[in-house]
């Protein structure tokens, strides 16, 4: 029997399907790390790259940091945090959470920047309050960088998701590198089109809301054209 | 300290087999990319079906692709080509934009001008459009390189070893010494690379200053 049809038996296998070790938990697992992550980066690289593109304050070093970020090896960085604070859920979780970080800041204060100076000084002359320019006029248009960079910490998280099970970390990877542990390649083969799929997925689910962000500009400058 | 210097030539095999894993996927995605991305920003109604193939491969999550090539390819598991294909893959994907971009770049009438003084549809290649094109394409490179440097070390989870070989031993032995080695080893590659490339493209366009941009890391 060749691998490619041990493959969808495995993935079609009902005893997969189930418990705790089941496809269904694993993919569950997956997710909710995920979001975990990009939700805990996006508090902290939001506000703060909001902040860096509306006052143009520590823009160098903004790009400076998420610039030099992207060239630390994730898989470095994974061992290294989790030797030093053990096995569990906190190790793979900081590590998913710094990394999702630059994608984040680099989306906001990208977004903002890309709005045009001469819309935030009308609605500066209109006597609109700081907050206002930022909340009612930057922050709409800049959503579709916004969501782009949303996009891209996603994508990241859910393949470094992956990387993390080989220090322990649940979710889809468990499979990848369970399975090449013991040389089960229909698992370790199911396993990696599970995860190729759900970043797929999600990458398509992201590309229509950075679409409908995209409607959503359009429909702000046909506003203000108006 | 004292197990960097013990053991350097272990680290520096690593570091000649890092830097190899990670060049020949940047040469052979910058040659595949380049007639694929000119073609793109040819034909418009094409580029963009040719563009979201590219960012459909580079969405694939890395080591899931190391593990699927083998069955594609026929390889096995251990083999560094699965590595150096999927890489080559995703540079390829990433220079596809750039290249299209950068061609995008060239002026038409520049392009008029050198028809109109008698270039060869290959000599107006080589000689206008490749060198007018070469900021934006450095541009894309340098990403690609920082991103391809960082993802060889992912290899070695199936065991084709490079400078994340040092990451995979040191979690095992709870080393931290030999993983911070590693990082730093990795993020020297990145940036001894990043600076060929720019004193690259200083020699061989002196008339302009150099771009710069971002990208992926897993």
């Amino acid at each position: 029997m060749s691998v490619a049809s041990e493959t969808v038996d495995w993935l079609t296998d009902s005893a997969n399907w189930s418990g705790d070790e089941g496809i269904p938990h694993r993919l569950l697992e997956h997710v909710y790390y995920t979001g975990l992550a990009v939700g805990i980066a996006a508090l902290v690289a939001v506000p703060l790259g909001l902040w860096i593109g509306h006052t143009g304050r520590f823009r160098n070093v903004a790009i400076l940091v998420t610039g030099s970020m992207r060239a630390l090896p994730t898989l470095g960085v994974l061992s290294l945090v989790a030797i030093y604070s053990g096995i569990g859920l906190t190790a793979p979780l900081v590590a998913l959470i710094v990394l999702a970080i630059p994608p984040l800041l680099a989306g906001a204060y990208s977004g903002i920047e890309s709005v045009d100076p001469r819309t935030v000084d009308a609605a500066r002359a209109m006597g609109m309050t700081e907050w206002q320019v930022l909340l009612r006029v930057e922050v709409p248009l800049a959503l579709p960088l916004l969501v782009g960079g949303v996009r891209s910490a996603v994508l990241q998280v859910v393949a470094t998701a992956t990387v993390a099970a080989y220090i322990s970390l649940g979710g889809l990877g468990r499979y990848l590198i369970d399975g090449l542990a013991i040389r089960d390649y229909p698992q370790m083969l199911g396993g990696s089109v599970l995860v190729i799929g759900l970043a797929l997925v999600l990458d398509g689910v992201f590309a229509s809301i950075q679409h409908l962000a995209l409607g959503e500009r359009s429909r702000v400058e046909a506003a203000r054209r108006t | 300290m004292t197990w960097f210097l013990d053991n350097f030539a272990y680290v520096w095999e690593l570091t000649v087999k890092h830097l190899v894993l990670s060049v020949i996927p940047l040469v052979v995605g910058f040659v595949v990319a380049l007639p694929i991305g000119w073609f793109a920003s040819r034909h418009r109604r094409l580029r963009g079906s040719v563009l979201s193939v590219g960012s459909l491969i580079y969405t694939i999550p890395s080591l899931p692709l190391f593990l699927v090539l083998p069955s594609i390819m026929g390889t096995k598991i251990l083999d560094p080509l699965n590595v150096i294909v999927a890489l080559s893959l995703y540079a390829a994907a990433v220079m596809v934009r750039s290249a299209s971009d950068a061609f995008d770049s060239v002026p038409a009438e520049v392009l008029d001008a050198s028809k109109a003084t008698g270039f060869s549809e290959a000599r107006s290649f080589f000689r206008v459009q490749l060198p007018l094109a070469g900021p934006v394409l450095l541009a894309g490179l340098r990403v690609v390189s920082v991103s391809t440097v960082s993802l060889v070390s992912i290899g070695a989870l199936v065991g084709v070893s490079s400078l994340g070989s040092l990451f995979t031993d040191g979690s095992r032995r709870d080393f931290g010494t030999e993983i911070i080695i590693g990082i730093i080893g990795v993020v020297l590659i990145a940036l001894v690379l990043d600076t060929l490339l720019v004193l690259a493209a200083r020699l061989l366009m002196p008339w302009r200053s150099v771009v710069r941009s971002s990208g992926r890391s897993v």
